[in-house]
């Protein structure tokens, strides 16, 4: 065949786009799980928590979670009778092993779980240079440990401190809210581990999870709202000295 | 055409432009990952590589499918709300294996104390003792069953 300098330049580029085309399959999904059926949540009861530590362990062993380190953990909060804006807060190893006891005296105390809110517009995945993290269509926020750089823009960016560089990986790690589980029909480690049911995962599009109805008869909040990050947790009769 | 007739240099330094697109998106087609961009600018596949992680937890459906008896005991009692493996730790193992992996039995004297040991922090109606004084050493299993902790012929305690 006798191929002209023009026909070539026509064709080069015609055949690139086409072998292109050609190359992106469609990746699998998993069977019987469909991302756009789904926008995931949680829902914290903090009334409901008594401090045991089950989630942190149970995410720790289920997720391979490094030692130090926490995708999710428990605060445990004392707010003084009138100093609001002071609350005492510890966290001892996350509180995977408990809390000291409390003594009764003045002011409050209680738990608060913390763990990703799963934002729908999260400022993680807006200041990644890589495209290495991203909310999936289901709406969980997970990291690409073969794209992350590890510069750990995402650790600073996040406004709940849910991310931290994995010591062997040296890539972003945090919450995948057990995408490895909710994709087979299971709740997650932490969910599955609570005693008291303080925690629950929720299916927003859904309409028969109970979370519509508790949404529209409880006083929920969410951590930072005024930081617009459409965040997920939703958490119920929280005390307004949480940060 | 006598326009074009001195412009063949610049024909030619156009289709260098061209050739250089075209191995730059040659380049770009085995560089760049196939599911990249397919549900934005990240790699689609990233998902189910992380969706193949093992579980380790097997879920309570799991346990409840073979353990008919003590899950119709535990739903009776207190305890019906707590998952199986909130106690009985990750044994997912054991449910994919259950002949040749045996879990091991929790320790109550632990695992009792981690949820009901007294303190202001607890939530005012959650059931909490301070462990010496309650029971002065004497195992917590003594009186209460942890799959039916209620007292049942001591009048039914909590």
């Amino acid at each position: 065949m006798n191929l002209s300098r023009r026909h070539f330049l026509v064709l080069a580029p015609a055949a690139a786009i086409a072998w292109k085309a050609l190359l992106a399959g469609t990746p699998e999904e998993a069977a019987n799980y469909k991302m756009s059926e789904h926008w995931w949540g949680m829902l914290i009861d903090v009334p409901k928590c008594i401090g045991c530590g089950n989630c942190v362990r149970a995410c720790a062993t289920e997720n391979d979670v490094p030692e130090g380190y926490f995708r999710t953990w428990v605060e445990r909060y004392h707010v003084e009778d009138e100093n609001m804006t002071n609350p005492q807060v510890i966290s001892p190893d996350g509180g995977k092993e408990g809390f000291p006891v409390a003594a009764e005296d003045a002011g409050k105390y209680f738990f608060v779980p913390k763990m990703c809110n799963q934002c729908a517009d999260s400022p993680c995945t807006q200041v990644c240079p890589v495209g290495a993290t991203f909310v999936s269509p289901d709406g969980v926020v997970l990291v690409d440990p073969k794209y992350c750089l590890g510069c750990a823009y995402c650790v600073q960016a996040c406004p709940y401190g849910c991310r931290y560089i994995h010591p062997e990986k040296k890539t972003a790690d945090k919450c995948t809210l057990c995408y490895h589980r909710i994709t087979k029909g299971l709740t997650t480690a932490c969910c599955e581990s609570c005693p008291t049911g303080a925690r629950q995962l929720v299916d927003l599009k859904n309409p028969k999870d109970p979370i519509h109805e508790f949404l529209k008869t409880h006083p929920v909040q969410v951590l930072k709202p005024q930081m617009a990050t459409g965040a997920k947790a939703y958490y119920n009769g929280l005390d307004g000295s949480v940060r | 055409m006598n326009a074009f007739k001195d412009a063949g240099h610049l024909f030619r330094f156009a289709g260098l432009f061209v050739l250089a697109f075209v191995v730059f998106l040659v380049i770009r087609g085995y560089v760049v990952p196939k599911s990249f961009g397919q549900y934005g600018h990240y790699r689609g596949a990233a998902m189910g590589e992380i969706a193949a992680h093992p579980v380790k937890f097997a879920g309570h459906q799991a346990c409840e499918a073979c353990h008919t008896d003590v899950a119709e005991a535990k739903n009776k009692g207190k305890h019906a709300h707590v998952n199986c493996e909130a106690c009985h730790g990750a044994l997912a193992k054991h449910a994919d294996d259950p002949a040749t992996v045996t879990p091991t039995k929790p320790d109550p004297a632990v695992l009792c104390a981690r949820c009901h040991t007294a303190t202001a922090a607890k939530p005012k109606g959650f059931p909490q003792v301070n462990p010496a004084d309650h029971s002065g050493g004497v195992p917590c299993e003594t009186c209460h069953q942890p799959h039916s902790p209620a007292i049942v012929d001591a009048g039914g305690a909590k």
